[in-house]
């Protein structure tokens, strides 16, 4: 498999594109020619829709041929994880119980996407209804890591974060619920940002929590992420842009300036929260986290440590609230068509079935309480910062893993460093910091002030160059 | 509703609705729910 840092990053290609060295449609042919060649292995996609990405990119070239340029993703293949919808083909979730579906209309990202003159090569595969971390559970077969065909590619959006690391799209657009955009993208060697709650339209997507789930997209550079963020907030003023905490913005508008600018690394301040997000690491995974940092402390970044105090409620906060969030919009499947369901993921689907509503009502007064922590935790600095995962890509099929001579739900695991930032909104996003020593890229998560996805951004592009 | 009443009630209608795989995670979910009503954010009618 090629390695993700000698790929074209979007930055580059559009470069070459209005250079005239390259076109839309044979960089169109280059992604689709490695699906072919790798997806049998890889099993990345659910649908290639080759024929339609060829069609968008000629139409691509010959725009540009005409003066026409629809701004940094023009003629960029890009794949859609195939739990958003993509107008005339299914959107399956990666199950069973969507079989006869077709969408009708493209998600409003989709058509985003579109509007930016993307070129959408198909629709990736995920963990089914993306209600796990693993992309085992797929009506379609696993999903499989290009690092090592015998691990977990991380999920739920582990398709699309393959997509990218093997060169089969320049981006993609992911899910994030609990960590479906940092996990897959920490546990495949590339960049994946999960903006802000409410930042971007969650319509047109099969929602696992309406209250958690977050769009956002996994790239190979920070740049390009940022790119794929700006196309997914749409091209005019949102009249309805609810944040976090419900807050609106009225009447907001984007700027679409030319290039992200990175704050001046040193300066820059950074917090880790070692207790719980450091208790519990793999021992090259916190070797990998401890040299990010100091190679940040060199760059001038300063580096103190930070509380979140209700850390440890977490995961009990986060589980009553996804899965009854989950169990209302399955239960009449549940009952109508079980035998559709991959059975792990039918059986935790009935599980959220038994949530109490008292429990429910203490899980939102503890997701009020973490969001306070962290905001306090963030307080007089630019970010957090922690490892995305604590543990490299699990093989697949692993029910636990053994961190530091504790045996470990592997579910656990993958979702502890991540799912906190879904309950409060913060934005954040998983960096590639090198890899451990069987080649497994390791994740470095940071995590930025609400309602400023864009300001992590640039604090992101600043630390990049000092992790890998 | 005690975590014991409600973990009785659960694994019986898991019984009876003839899925035995879920009883497991329902006491996993009752270990989760204590730690959850145990937490000190919680509030209490007489404080």
């Amino acid at each position: 498999m090629p390695d993700a840092r000698d790929l074209l990053t979007i930055e580059s290609f559009g470069r070459k594109l209005r250079a005239g060295e390259v076109t839309a449609q044979a960089i169109t042919e280059q992604c689709l020619h490695r699906i072919e060649t790798d997806n049998p292995q890889l099993n990345a996609f659910i649908r290639v829709m080759a024929d339609e990405a060829r069609a968008q990119a000629a139409a691509a070239d010959r725009e540009l041929a005409a003066g026409v340029d629809r701004g940094p993703l023009h003629g960029v293949p890009i794949s859609i994880k195939d739990l958003l919808d993509v107008r005339g083909v299914p959107t399956t979730a990666a199950s069973r119980v969507r079989d006869n579906h077709i969408a009708g209309r493209d998600a409003p990202t989709v058509a985003h996407l579109r509007q930016a003159g993307a070129v959408l090569v198909g629709k990736t595969n995920l963990h089914e209804f993306a209600f796990g971390t693993t992309n085992e559970e797929s009506a379609f077969g696993p999903a499989r890591n290009p690092h090592d065909l015998s691990r977990s590619p991380g999920g739920s959006s582990g398709g699309s974060a393959i997509s990218v690391a093997t060169g089969m799209a320049l981006a993609t657009v992911g899910t994030d619920t609990g960590g479906s955009i940092r996990i897959p993208a920490a546990a495949c060697g590339i960049v994946g940002l999960k903006p802000g709650f409410g930042e971007i339209s969650t319509a047109g997507v099969v929602p696992l929590s309406r209250t958690l789930d977050h769009v956002g997209p996994l790239a190979r550079s920070v740049t390009d992420a940022w790119l794929v963020y700006r196309a997914l907030l749409g091209p005019v003023t949102v009249a309805s842009a609810y944040l976090s905490s419900g807050d609106q913005v009225p009447g907001r508008t984007f700027q679409k300036p030319e290039a992200l600018v990175p704050v001046p690394a040193g300066g820059l301040r950074l917090g880790v929260p070692r207790a719980y997000f450091c208790e519990r690491l793999d021992d090259e995974i916190r070797s990998r986290f401890e040299e990010s940092l100091d190679r940040l402390r060199a760059g001038g970044v300063r580096v103190d440590e930070v509380e979140i105090a209700h850390a440890p409620d977490t995961a009990p906060i986060y589980l009553a609230l996804v899965l009854a969030d989950a169990a209302a919009y399955h239960a009449a499947t549940l009952d109508a068509m079980p035998e559709r369901y991959t059975p792990a993921v039918r059986i935790r689907l009935e599980m959220g079935r038994y949530v109490l509503g008292e429990d429910y009502a203490r899980a939102l007064k503890g997701r009020d309480v973490l969001r306070r922590d962290v905001d306090a935790a963030l307080a007089g600095r630019d970010a957090i910062v922690l490892p995305t995962l604590p543990i490299a890509a699990p093989p697949l099929g692993a029910a636990t893993m053994n961190v530091g001579g504790r045996d470990e739900p592997v579910r656990n695991l993958m979702l502890r460093q991540t799912q906190l930032f879904n309950l409060t909104g913060h934005p954040a996003i998983s960096l590639p910091c090198g890899t451990t020593t069987a080649g497994l890229p390791c994740g470095l998560q940071l995590v930025g002030v609400r309602k400023q996805t864009e300001s992590l951004l640039r604090i992101a592009l600043a630390c990049e160059p000092y992790l890998t | 509703m005690t975590i014991d009443a409600w973990l009785a009630c659960a694994l019986a209608d898991a019984d009876t609705r003839n899925l035995p795989e879920l009883k497991p995670l329902l006491e996993t979910l009752a270990r989760v729910i204590a730690t959850l009503r145990a937490a000190d954010f919680n509030d209490r009618a007489d404080a």
